[in-house]
């Protein structure tokens, strides 16, 4: 993965029916950029993009032949930037829109299975546009819905001017009851910063930085907006002050941690056996792992079954060497898992 | 087949990198076919370049974006691009529009038959056009992936996901459906219509003989293959994917079925291209380090056409008599050997 950089950065723009997939792409194709766009949308998709290279998908999804059922991938993706390589040095990134009811899945596996495709573009994040009106009804009714906002690296809170106050913090509980870890944005039209959902370098490994859940990091600075700090008021006061928590029925994640150092004997067929019998439950996984008798940090990250982990760096001086995991998934049978982690901390 | 095993490397190979006339296009080349003398390298996007054997290069525009196909017959070269349009263009150089899609969907695939019929796709849609104009058009359930003619008859094969549409244009009699899990990118009839065989999307091709449908598995691959090319006779089926040329031996009525396939020149670099010579038990080899070698089949005796420089070998073409073979490479270099 040394060469990252030169390869082409993919941004999975997903979210359900009427969420403003469609909005927030034409905003950034508009926006004063400089750069030049490959748009991959669904054939049947919404219309009225304005761009040079746009090409229309089918969404064709296959499973490999390699007897495992999640591991299913974009037949049309791989055969579209077969073609889009021709076109190498005409433009600087690509968006692949997915339509409502798309699985992200797949399309993220694509990029990690496919060995032509992984030669010359990589995953930069999945992006999910949320309708704050109705994603707290989607959830309920709509498993897609569920899977996008599981999956997604930043959510873009939408339409949050059609909705109460506390209407929002509702849906941002249900958000948080599902992927804590993903960036949120709350916008009116899809008025985001470019750079909140292009580059975000979130399947980078060598960025995998923090998996410290979102909502944390409010208030160390950055410039918050208004409905930011009145938000943040709500977390400051936290359990028992009225805010609701969820816990997702059948969704969650997962964060184990541990201060003493893990045996790598044990803790990798652990996690490769973890995701060979539950991956189809494990949407996406993200670890920094610091192992016993090694001065470097581990990193790994996954989408269902498939994995990819390395030496990142030397741990600092001073740094504290915690192990983090994190897991979000359906139904994940949490105490085996928790049960399993603890038996990989040498003692 | 488990693994390939490279073998020893010859000790020192003939040379005859001197003998060829350079080519520098200065753009990527996609394909290279012969119209007569002349070798038209298909770019990767927008033109075609013309060279002769003096070294002589004229360039005609055909596409406004990516040329993503091309076929020849040795009369004519047909290409199709992400700018919706099917171009013909004659040994002169003139080029024509063939068609158009309507809503300026990529072409993905073209064939052509020896009575002049043209066969195209996009997207899931496989046109046929005779030379009288006439056109038809077959849907299957998924994204075309590869097209080709049978070698008697008008029947068209269409490889899609998990398998091979047989579609007679001129029949009312339903299409076979040769069924096999999978993504199928490319296809091909051997030349005497028993077998077709096609390159999947993992790194392996699969096979039916015809007359029974009876399954092929040819697997083993490190990589996807991308090129595959029938020996003269169709006795054999180079394919690249591997760092040795994997030739399939189809000279029984079982095709390749309980044989071991034979693994020829073997390289420090994955085969990029193989391309059989018309007449003769040799071939060409292009190389992902841009080497070419000319390979005998029967003994694997190789000769240096080409060093290791630069990008891959993408394209390679012979002449219909095998007298002039043809290269190009990823990084737009090129180069024309006369036999």
């Amino acid at each position: 993965m040394a060469e990252a950089s030169q390869k082409i950065p993919v941004t999975v723009l997903t979210g359900y029916l009427g969420a403003g997939k469609t909005t927030l792409l034409n905003r950034i194709l508009s926006e004063n950029h400089g750069k030049k766009y490959a748009v991959i949308v669904n054939e049947f998709g919404e219309i009225g993009i304005d761009n040079d290279l746009i090409i229309g998908a089918d969404e064709e999804v296959f499973e490999m032949n390699n007897g495992c059922v999640c591991c299913t991938v974009r037949g049309d993706l791989v055969r579209i930037m077969d073609g889009l390589m021709k076109r190498k040095g005409k433009f600087d990134a690509i968006i692949v829109e997915t339509t409502g009811l798309a699985d992200p899945a797949p399309v993220a596996q694509t990029f990690f299975v496919d060995e032509d495709v992984q030669k010359n573009a990589r995953l930069d994040a999945v992006v999910t546009v949320a309708d704050a009106k109705w994603l707290s009804d989607r959830l309920k009714d709509a498993p897609e819905a569920k899977n996008q906002i599981a999956f997604a690296d930043v959510i873009v809170l939408n339409k949050t001017d059609l909705v109460s106050k506390p209407e929002l913090a509702e849906v941002e509980a249900r958000i948080r009851g599902i992927n804590p870890y993903a960036k949120l944005h709350r916008t009116e039209r899809c008025q985001v910063g470019i750079t909140d959902v292009l580059e975000r370098g979130a399947f980078d490994l060598d960025r995998i930085l923090e998996i410290e859940p979102d909502f944390l990091e409010a208030g160390d600075g950055h410039d918050h907006d208004h409905d930011h700090h009145h938000d943040h008021h709500h977390h400051d006061h936290g359990h028992g002050h009225g805010l609701k928590h969820y816990h997702d029925e059948d969704m969650q994640s997962l964060s184990l941690r541990s201060e003493k150092p893990l045996d790598p004997t044990k803790f990798m067929p652990w996690l490769q056996n973890l995701v060979a019998t539950e991956g189809q439950k494990i949407l996406r996984s993200k670890g920094i792992l610091a192992f016993t008798g090694d001065d470097d940090r581990y990193v790994f990250q996954g989408v269902h079954m498939m994995l990819e982990g390395d030496h990142q760096r030397k741990w600092k001086d001073g740094e504290k060497r915690e192990s983090r995991v994190v897991f979000i998934g359906r139904e994940l049978p949490e105490q085996a898992i928790r049960d399993g982690f603890e038996q990989c901390i040498t003692t | 087949m488990k693994e390939f095993d490279p073998g020893e490397a010859p000790a020192s190979i003939v040379s005859i990198t001197d003998r060829v006339k350079p080519l520098p296009l200065g753009a990527a080349v996609g394909s290279v076919h012969f119209l007569g003398d002349r070798a038209f390298f298909v770019g990767t996007e927008e033109s075609v370049a013309i060279a002769t054997l003096d070294g002589e290069i004229t360039r005609t525009e055909t596409h406004f974006g990516a040329i993503l196909c091309a076929a020849s017959d040795g009369k004519r070269l047909v290409t199709g691009g992400d700018d919706g349009k099917l171009i013909a263009i004659d040994a002169k150089g003139e080029t024509s529009v063939i068609a158009t899609d309507a809503k300026r969907r990529w072409i993905d695939n073209v064939a052509l038959h020896g009575d002049g019929t043209v066969a195209w796709s996009a997207g899931k849609t496989a046109f046929v056009r005779n030379p009288k104009g006439e056109e038809k058009t077959f849907e299957v359930p998924s994204t075309v992936g590869g097209l080709a003619f049978a070698p008697k008859g008008l029947r068209l094969a269409i490889a899609h996901y998990n398998g091979v549409t047989l579609w007679f244009p001129n029949m009312a009699a339903n299409p076979e459906f040769l069924e096999w899990a999978g993504s199928h990118l490319a296809v091909m009839f051997s030349p005497d219509n028993k077998f077709l065989v096609t390159a999947m999307h993992e790194a392996a091709m699969h096979g039916w003989r015809l007359a029974d449908n009876r399954h092929m598995r040819m697997s083993g691959y490190p990589g996807r293959v991308r090129s595959m090319s029938w020996s003269v006779g169709g006795k054999g089926l180079a394919t690249s994917g591997a760092d040795t040329v994997i030739v399939w031996p189809f000279t029984s009525k079982d095709g390749p079925m309980g044989k071991e396939p034979a693994m020829l020149a073997p390289m420090p670099a994955r085969v990029a291209v193989v391309a059989c010579h018309p007449k003769n038990d040799i071939m060409a080899v292009g190389y992902a380090d841009g080497t070419v070698l000319m390979v005998r089949l029967e003994d694997g005796a190789e000769i240096l056409v080409r060093r290791n420089t630069g990008a891959a070998v993408s394209a390679l073409g012979w002449n219909a008599k095998g007298t002039l073979l043809a290269f190009g490479t990823e990084d737009g270099d090129a180069g024309i050997l006369e036999m």
